[in-house]
């Protein structure tokens, strides 16, 4: 039997590469790691635990501290104050963690405060499907929190990639100053597959920036142009009120439109301006498709099974794959989807994608397009995943009716 | 696929408790060491025993994306159960592994299969039916030579605990014997 090519064959004979067998939970917990984690506090649940039961284990070899708390609010609510003290911070928990975990998010978000919060998504709603995968969180990872906060989601599709998005997600967290949420699934969560992890050394990280004037003239909410402000740490010196309240550059409360209307501002912008940096979108057969399918996360996975077997058949089809769900990238998908005639959107929910498909495309197909161009939802939420000839059926049902 | 393109779909199934999860990821860790491209994915119950288990494989030399087993080249059955629900999606030229301490039935015309009572045998030679999963996969390898049995013994060294590796590895040598004296029914 032929051997695999291993892709890593830069380092050669000497330092050989092993590939080991991993899980996509393992991955995320030596992602937080490598990334710097200082801080973790969590409860466990079904399918996230593998997470906290890892980072209890190695967190505090590393000088790290580790807490399990009494549920998911207190969880969510001592990594918001660990970051504070300057700890890089993050949690880890499934759907109705996250449920509870909504306020601490939105709050994490007003003070603008770094964290890192995993959801591995399971069947829902309520308790639901403990050991199975779902994709329902989506629109909640948006706004499940009240008032209107910006948001930054990344969903991965491999055990390599729970790794990087990991990482990714402690980078922005720490650069935009916010709560940035990571999803999985249950599939991706316990699947293992062999990965060979990057050199950390030559991944880049990203640390909060820290003020550089003195104590006396440090505001907690700088409005510079690039949105990104320094932020110092409880015990450096530094004074500076937090609140969850509407809040001046000093923190402290305030219900002036002008300065409330600041506030929000930059709140919002420093995620619409700089979605080109947050943004990242895979394009797998697209060039010269006139189907292309619209996946995210392990069920991306089937879809590019899916692109793969109806090529060899000639059929042009081709997959779009969002990493980066919110920001939802419109441009991207505009450029990539704007010519073609049908556009299938699978998901393991009631249809979340699809709507955001909807209204991006919407925008850009005039009504008379609409009749010659079909946006197609399969939609399944029974607890297993879509499977590649699930897409395929669909697929041939359109060209059937071509 | 070209014809040097080598792809297996593996499914272990049983009920919780049986050991199913372990196996399928002593066989992917062996399929690592084969360099491989493997994927090892799960499927149980919200109970810590019994209900319904199973794990599947993905073992190929290339590029592959959906990580679940749909049509098997290689399916292992420790309950009835399991054998009923999932035999229908064998492939005609994939081979069956039935424990029959507790599989009577099998309704398979076209595959292979072998019918060894696992269970009852490793709980007779050692006392304890806990490791019969591991005899069941030692079976499995012995005749199928999916991954090499190199690998499934250093796999095994990695994923049992030092106390129970004996015992596991007694159960492997009669997984090995039983390949060696059992023809196919």
């Amino acid at each position: 039997m032929p051997k695999v090519r291993r892709s890593e064959s830069k380092e050669s004979n000497k330092n050989e590469i092993v590939p080991v067998l991993m899980q996509g939970n393992e991955a995320i917990a030596r992602g937080a790691l490598d990334a710097g984690l200082d801080f973790f506090a969590g409860y466990p649940i079904t399918p996230s635990t593998e997470i906290a039961e890892i980072l209890a284990h190695q967190l505090p070899r590393r000088g790290g501290k580790f807490i399990q708390m009494e549920d998911e609010i207190a969880s969510i609510a001592a990594i918001v104050g660990a970051s504070l003290t300057g700890a890089k911070a993050m949690t880890a928990t499934s759907g109705p963690g996250f449920s509870l975990m909504m306020e601490g998010i939105g709050y994490a978000k007003m003070i603008e405060t770094p964290c890192v919060v995993v959801n591995v998504m399971r069947g829902g709603p309520s308790t639901g499907l403990p050991t199975s995968p779902s994709q329902g969180d989506l629109m909640q990872s948006r706004w499940g929190s009240h008032g209107d906060a910006p948001a930054i989601v990344l969903y991965p599709d491999s055990v390599l990639e729970s790794y990087e998005l990991t990482i990714r997600a402690f980078n922005l967290a720490e650069k935009y100053r916010t709560c940035v949420v990571l999803l999985s699934d249950e599939v991706l969560a316990h699947m293992r597959e062999a990965v060979t992890l990057p050199d950390i050394k030559e991944v880049k990280m990203i640390s909060r920036i820290k003020p550089n004037v003195p104590p006396e003239w440090y505001r907690h909410y700088e409005n510079n142009p690039k949105y990104r402000s320094p932020l110092a740490s409880y015990g450096e010196g530094y004074r500076f009120h937090v609140t969850g309240l509407a809040h001046d550059p000093y923190g402290f409360p305030t219900s002036r439109p002008d300065e409330v209307s600041v506030m929000m501002n930059r709140l919002r912008n420093k995620v619409r301006h700089h979605i080109n940096d947050l943004v990242q979108i895979e394009s797998f057969m697209m060039e010269d498709a006139t189907t292309a399918i619209f996946a995210a996360g392990i069920t991306a996975r089937a879809a590019k099974s899916a692109v793969r077997q109806l090529r060899r058949s000639g059929k042009r089809v081709g997959l779009l794959r969002p990493l980066t769900i919110w920001p939802f990238p419109d441009d991207a998908i505009r450029q990539h989807l704007i010519n073609k005639k049908t556009i299938i959107v699978p998901e393991m929910n009631q249809g979340q994608l699809s709507l955001e498909i909807k209204r991006v495309m919407g925008s850009v197909w005039n009504y008379a397009s609409l009749k010659t161009r079909k946006i197609i939802e399969i939609r399944k939420c029974n607890g297993e995943l879509i499977t590649p000839g699930e897409i395929i059926s669909a697929v041939k049902e359109v060209k059937k009716d071509e | 696929m070209t014809s040097n393109e080598f792809k297996k779909e593996i499914r272990l199934s049983g009920s919780g408790g049986q050991g199913l999860i372990t196996a399928g990821i002593i066989l992917a860790r062996a399929a690592v060491r084969d360099k491989y491209r493997v994927t090892q994915t799960q499927s149980y119950g919200p109970e810590s025993r019994g209900g319904a288990s199973r794990a599947d494989v993905i073992i190929s030399n290339g590029d592959f994306y959906f990580p679940e087993a749909t049509r098997f080249d290689i399916l292992l059955c420790l309950t009835q159960e399991a054998c009923d629900k999932y035999s229908e999606n064998l492939k005609d030229t994939g081979i069956l592994i039935a424990d029959s301490s507790f599989i009577n039935n099998i309704t398979l015309l076209d595959s292979t299969i072998y019918e060894i009572p696992f269970t009852n045998i490793i709980s007779e030679k050692l006392g304890t039916p806990l490791p019969a999963n591991i005899a069941a996969l030692s079976f499995l390898v012995r005749k199928t030579q999916v991954v090499s049995e190199t690998s499934l013994k250093e796999a095994l060294k990695n994923s049992i605990k030092s106390a129970y590796l004996d015992l596991n590895n007694k159960a492997m040598r009669i997984g090995f014997k039983l390949a060696d004296e059992y023809l196919k029914v």
